[in-house]
């Protein structure tokens, strides 16, 4: 069922086109990740739907219902901010209760007190966002955002500010609560680690369009484009003709993941080609390999336990035509 | 090396006339030049407490003094409303106008504080701009008293220290975090929500700050009340200036300036807790 619909939506600021025509559709109860990098449109097309911004053209539908026009107090969505955005001069209860009060919530305790509970807050409540660490700001936002229970939580990098070490847990977490809650989440991220971990979809941009809406599996195997198989990042890009390729179906390119390229003793005729090592890194469950084909880079891992060449070694790369992803464009 | 110039302007330009009008409020009065007489000569102390005496000796100057308290007060107040207002919008304003709007607050002092005084006195007076325009437009037949009225005094107040509360508050809505407001707009507040509950208490040290830096030294304004105001009620800068200049009793000028500054000590404390606390 379609909770959030994004229909034909523009976006220009100035001269600048922040969101070219982009339609995408986000269903009830989904974890659904924006993924692009800097400039990509993530962030205003989150703006757009909580209503800070008005789209030059298209519509927003929410629950059925057009929302284009709605200021956000209006909408019944949800927003956490990179920065939390925490009222400096109120404390974690006071934070937590803001919208409820808004709603008219005569008495907001008792749902205060269940957030305080869901989130692990007890005895912080009459903390003020100053005393508190990264993680329980972090948390609080997050109370904050689900107290008026919104059928649409939006997430501006949650995992952006927090230290290397909790993130990770952070976002198991939070997915761990989305689950519970059965609201939809949208985040927007540019950690393409992150998307792929958490999110039950995600939606790839670049220069304000959507190069590509897969799961996370479908995106790592299949990227559809350069664009996404770059942003993606571990995987080699191929143009059509080099290395002798012979694949299953024709494109222009296709990407070809690092554990699918094997080390030969010789040189077949199709899909392989001579190499020299340059780089070698030793990663504990795995090694990755950097060697130079003719001009390009390839990347490939070779499992642990696996013989390593010697960097500057000249070796035989070769691969599956079933491993080689054709790439549209 | 500039801590130690510091402390030595601030004895030089502070400390020293402080202790000048501190001991002369205990002088005696004297003709002469100057017309008073320290009260710690060659033979050791000979001052007198008759100035004080003076000063409290009926209600006149508690009377002018709590006038002039009024008067800084109700200036202040309006200066905070129109400040904050002012502040809000140039702060709101597109980037590009922000600078050109503070630089139009700050034009009125390029000209010459009489001159915008007396550009009032011609607006207001019985044959002036005002009276004129109303009495052509068929509106009035006789000129209505503007000048030297409260409501004159008041213009001219408001108008003189109206930059000193719109500088403090356009500094700090400036440097506001916008995604506050957008987070309480988010959670369901309109906008005079939003301003009633995020805007204005973070905002309240320095509007505390700009309502003080107008009280102080509308507290003891001259000039102003002087030219626009109503000639009956003396304020108590006016009664300094008058025992300074006119009666020439240099101690009982000096305990009244003592006086006021020791009014003013409360409302100066307040105002550097809260600068330091910004």
């Amino acid at each position: 069922m379609t909770l959030l619909a994004i229909e034909g939506v523009t976006k220009r600021f100035g001269t600048a086109l922040a969101l070219d025509a982009l339609s995408l559709e986000i269903g009830a109860g989904e974890f659904f990740a924006l993924l692009g990098g800097s400039g990509s449109g993530k962030s205003t097309l989150l703006r757009l739907i909580a209503g800070f911004e008005r789209p030059d053209a298209g519509r927003i539908r929410l629950q059925g219902r057009d929302i284009t026009r709605l200021p956000p107090p209006e909408r019944a969505v949800a927003m956490m901010f990179q920065s939390y955005a925490l009222f400096p001069h109120m404390n974690v209860r006071e934070n937590i209760a803001y919208g409820l009060r808004r709603a008219g919530e005569r008495d907001p305790r008792p749902r205060v007190a269940e957030l305080v509970a869901l989130l692990g807050l007890e005895g912080l409540e009459a903390r003020r966002p100053q005393q508190l660490s990264g993680g329980q700001q972090q948390r609080v936002a997050l109370a904050r955002a689900l107290a008026r229970r919104p059928p649409l939580v939006l997430l501006d990098e949650p995992l952006a500010a927090l230290d290397s070490g909790l993130r990770e847990r952070t976002g198991l977490e939070l997915r761990a609560l989305q689950r519970r809650l059965g609201a939809s989440f949208v985040m927007v991220t540019h950690d393409q680690a992150e998307a792929l971990a958490l999110a039950d979809r995600v939606a790839v941009l670049d220069h304000g369009r959507i190069a590509q809406v897969a799961a996370p599996r479908d995106l790592y195997e299949r990227p559809a484009t350069r664009a996404v198989a770059r942003f993606l990042g571990a995987a080699n890009v191929i143009e059509a003709g080099r290395f002798a390729l012979r694949s299953e179906s024709a494109a222009p390119a296709y990407a070809l993941r690092p554990e699918r390229i094997r080390i030969l003793p010789a040189l077949p005729d199709v899909n392989a080609t001579p190499a020299r090592v340059t780089e070698i890194a030793f990663r504990g469950g795995d090694a990755l390999v950097l060697a130079d084909a003719d001009g390009q880079s390839l990347r490939l891992v070779l499992p642990g336990g696996a013989a390593l060449p010697e960097p500057g070694a000249e070796i035989f790369l070769g691969w599956d035509a079933a491993a080689l992803a054709p790439l549209s464009a | 090396m500039i801590r130690s110039g510091a402390w030595l302007a601030l004895l030089l330009l502070v400390a020293a006339p402080l202790l000048v009008v501190l001991g002369m409020g205990f002088g005696t009065s004297s003709p002469g030049v100057p017309p008073v007489i320290p009260p710690i000569g060659a033979t050791g102390w000979q001052g007198s407490f008759e100035a004080w005496g003076l000063i409290f000796a009926d209600t006149y100057y508690l009377d002018a003094a709590l006038r002039s308290l009024r008067l800084a007060a109700i200036t202040a107040g309006l200066c905070l409303v129109l400040g904050f207002g002012m502040a809000l919008g140039i702060t709101s304003a597109a980037p590009r106008w922000q600078a050109p709007l503070l630089a139009l607050v700050l034009l009125p002092f390029w000209s010459g504080f009489v001159l915008r005084l007396a550009a009032w006195v011609g607006l207001l007076r019985d044959g002036g701009w005002l009276n004129a325009t109303l009495i052509q437009a068929g509106l009035i037949t006789e000129p209505l008293p503007l000048l030297y009225s409260e409501g004159a005094m008041l213009l001219g107040m408001v108008h003189g220290y109206l930059p000193f509360a719109i500088l403090p508050i356009t500094a700090t809505l400036a440097r506001r975090d916008p995604r506050l407001e957008e987070a309480a707009a988010d959670l369901g507040a309109g906008r005079w929500t939003v301003f009633a509950t995020i805007t204005l208490p973070l905002a309240a040290p320095a509007a505390a700050a700009a309502f003080l830096l107008v009280f102080i030294p509308a507290a003891g304004e001259v000039v102003i009340p002087e030219v626009l105001g109503a000639p009956d009620s003396v304020l108590f800068g006016r009664a300094i200036w008058g025992e300074f200049f006119q009666t020439r009793d240099w101690p009982a000028a000096a305990a009244l300036s003592t006086a006021l500054l020791a009014l003013l000590l409360a409302p100066i404390a307040l105002y550097q807790r809260l600068s330091v606390a910004r």
